[in-house]
C-alpha cells in the first residue's frame, strides 16, 4: 500500500457506504429475552440484521450487546442457567428450533473473538481444521485451495505465504486476528459475528482489520460488537444502541452518529453516560 | 456522580472546552453588535474619530475568530465529537466566520465614511443606511440570544427578517441611481454609499446564515423551505428623467 494512502475502508470498496434497506433480512430477532438464572440480561429485543451489511452493536458494558451477539450462533448454549425467549431466525428459520444442528449453525454463523485465539498449530492447520471437521475438502489440493483463498480473503496471504508451516501463535497480534478471521471464513459462513475484534490491536492493525471488514461485507453479513464509537461509525452501515438490556435505538449509522433520535443514544455517543 | 447533571460529559475538560467555545462566540457577537451600532452612528454623524476607533476594533474580532478556529480544531482532534457536540463545534466555526465577515463590512463602512465626510450629504441616504444597520444589529442580537438559549422559533423568525433589510436596500439603490443621474458630482459619494448599502445588505445575509446554523444546531437539519428573498437590485433599472 502506498504510504500516502489511508488504510480507511471507505476508499477501497465498490459497495455503497450507507445503509441499503433493500437488502434482505439475513437474521431477525423478535422479542428476544435472555435470562442468566434469575437475572434478565435482555428484554424483548427486536433487531434485523441485513445481508451484506455491517451491523454494529454499541452500548456501555453490561448492556446486553455481547449476550445478543452470542445468541446469534447459540454460543450461550454452553451456559446451563441461560434461558432464551422470543424468536431468532436465520433466513427465516428459527435457530433455536429443536431440529437445528448447532454445529452446522455455527459453520453458517462464524465468530471472531476479542483476543486473537489461534490454535497452537501451524498457520495452515489453523485454517484447515474447520473445513476438515466439516468435510469441506475432498483431497489435499482442495484443502490447499481453501486455505490459500481464506488467507487471501483475510488479507493475510502475502504476509505468511512462505511460512504456512510455522505456528500461528508466532504471528503479530493483528496478523493473529486476521488468521482467526481467515479461520472463520474457511468454513464458508454466511454471517460473521465479531466481538470487539480490534480491542487488543494497535491502531495500524485496527485500520487493516477495519478495511478487511468492509471488503468482507461484499460476501458476508457481519455483526460487530465494539466499544469504539469511531469504529462503529467507520465500519458499519447500521447501528443498534443497547442500554440496560434494551435496544434503545436502531438505525442508519450516519444518522445515529449525527442526529440520534433517542436522548439516551445521544448521551452515550457524546460521552455523557458511562 | 461528582454532582454532574445528565447534560454534562463524563469528561469535565470537554464540557469546559465546549463552554469556552460558546463564550467566545457570544463575546465575538457582542463586539460585532457594537461595531454595527457604531457603524450606524458614524454614517450619519461622520465622526472620524469614532470611525477610526471602529476600524481599530475589528482587530479584536479577528483575534477571537482565530481563537475559535484553534479551539474547534483541538476539540475535533482530541474529542472526536458526535451528534449535538459535533453540531455545536461546527456551528461555532461557521458563526465565527459569519460574524467576522460582518465585522469586516462595518470596518469598510467606517473607511468609506472618511471619504464621504469630505463632501456634502446626499439627501437622506445616510439615514437609510443607518436604518438598515439598526435592523441588522437587532437581528444579530436576537439570533445570538436564540443561539445561547437554543430557541428554534426565534432563530427561524430572524431568518425571515432579512427580507425587510432587502426592501430598504432596494429603495436606497434606486435613490442612489437617481441622485447620480441628476448630478454627476453626486457620483463619488453615491458610489461609496452604494457599496456601503450592499455591504449592509450582505451583513443581513450573513445573519441569516447564522440563523440557519442555529436551526441546524438545534434540529440536526438545515431549514428546507426557501426563505423569501427581497433583493431585486440585480435587475433594477433607473432611466434618466424618471422619478426615484
Amino acid at each position: 500500500m502506498d504510504m500516502s494512502t489511508h488504510t480507511d475502508a471507505s476508499d477501497a470498496t465498490a459497495l455503497p457506504k450507507t445503509a441499503d434497506h433493500t437488502k434482505p433480512v439475513k437474521m431477525r430477532g423478535e422479542k428476544v429475552s435472555v435470562f442468566y438464572g434469575e437475572k434478565q440480561a435482555l428484554f424483548d429485543v427486536d433487531l434485523d440484521i441485513r445481508q451484506n451489511q455491517v451491523t454494529a452493536l454499541i452500548g456501555p458494558s453490561g448492556c446486553g450487546k455481547s449476550t445478543f451477539l452470542r445468541c446469534l450462533n447459540r454460543m450461550n448454549d454452553t451456559i446451563d442457567i441461560r434461558r432464551v425467549k422470543g424468536n431468532l431466525s436465520l433466513d427465516g428459520t428459527d435457530i433455536y428450533d429443536a431440529n437445528v444442528d448447532v454445529v452446522e449453525l455455527r459453520a453458517r454463523v462464524g465468530m471472531v473473538f476479542q483476543k486473537p485465539n489461534p490454535f497452537p498449530k501451524s498457520i495452515f492447520e489453523n485454517i484447515a481444521y474447520g473445513p476438515r471437521i466439516h468435510g469441506l475438502a475432498h483431497n489435499a489440493t482442495d484443502m490447499e485451495e481453501i486455505v490459500v483463498s481464506s488467507l487471501k480473503r483475510a488479507g493475510l496471504f502475502d504476509e505468511v505465504k512462505d511460512r504456512l508451516k510455522e505456528p500461528g501463535t508466532g504471528l503479530s497480534g493483528g496478523q493473529q486476528q486476521r488468521l482467526c478471521i481467515a479461520r472463520a471464513i474457511a468454513v464458508s459462513p454466511e454471517v460473521i459475528l465479531m466481538d470487539e475484534p480490534c480491542s487488543a490491536l494497535d491502531p495500524i492493525a485496527t485500520a487493516v482489520v477495519e478495511e478487511l471488514i468492509d471488503e468482507l461485507r461484499q460476501n458476508y453479513t457481519i455483526v460487530i460488537v465494539t466499544h469504539s464509537m469511531q469504529q462503529a461509525a467507520r465500519v458499519s452501515q447500521e447501528t443498534a444502541f443497547f442500554h440496560l438490556g434494551y435496544v434503545v435505538e436502531t438505525g442508519v449509522t450516519d444518522d445515529i452518529f449525527t442526529k440520534p433520535s433517542d436522548p439516551r443514544t445521544e448521551a452515550y455517543i457524546t460521552g455523557r453516560i458511562g | 456522580m461528582n454532582g454532574k447533571s445528565s447534560d454534562d460529559h463524563i469528561s469535565t475538560a470537554f464540557d469546559n472546552d465546549l463552554r469556552q467555545i460558546e463564550n467566545l462566540v457570544v463575546t465575538m457577537g457582542g463586539l460585532v453588535e457594537e461595531q454595527i451600532e457604531q457603524a450606524a452612528q458614524v454614517i450619519v454623524t461622520r465622526d472620524l474619530e469614532k470611525a477610526a476607533a471602529l476600524i481599530a476594533s475589528d482587530k479584536r474580532v479577528d483575534e477571537i475568530e482565530e481563537e475559535i478556529d484553534q479551539l474547534v480544531v483541538r476539540i475535533i482532534a482530541l474529542r472526536q465529537p458526535a451528534a449535538q457536540d459535533l453540531r455545536a463545534v461546527m456551528a461555532a466555526l461557521k458563526l465565527a466566520s459569519d460574524l467576522e465577515r460582518i465585522g469586516d463590512y462595518t470596518k469598510n463602512l467606517a473607511k468609506r465614511t472618511q471619504v464621504l465626510a469630505q463632501v456634502a450629504p446626499v439627501g437622506n441616504t445616510a439615514k437609510s443606511v443607518k436604518r438598515m444597520c439598526m435592523m441588522v444589529r437587532q437581528m444579530v442580537k436576537d439570533v445570538l440570544d436564540a443561539y445561547l438559549s437554543r430557541d428554534l422559533a426565534s432563530a427561524d423568525e430572524v431568518r425571515l427578517r432579512d427580507e425587510d433589510v432587502d426592501q430598504v436596500h432596494n429603495n436606497l439603490f434606486r435613490s442612489l441611481l437617481t441622485y447620480m443621474l441628476e448630478d454627476p458630482r453626486n457620483i463619488t459619494p453615491c458610489m461609496h454609499l452604494l457599496f456601503i448599502a450592499k455591504n449592509v445588505e450582505r451583513m443581513g445575509d450573513h445573519t441569516t446564515s447564522i440563523a440557519e446554523q442555529v436551526h441546524f444546531l438545534i434540529t440536526g437539519e438545515m431549514p428546507d423551505d426557501e426563505r423569501p428573498k427581497g433583493d431585486v437590485t440585480s435587475t433594477t433599472f433607473v432611466e434618466a428623467g424618471s422619478a426615484a
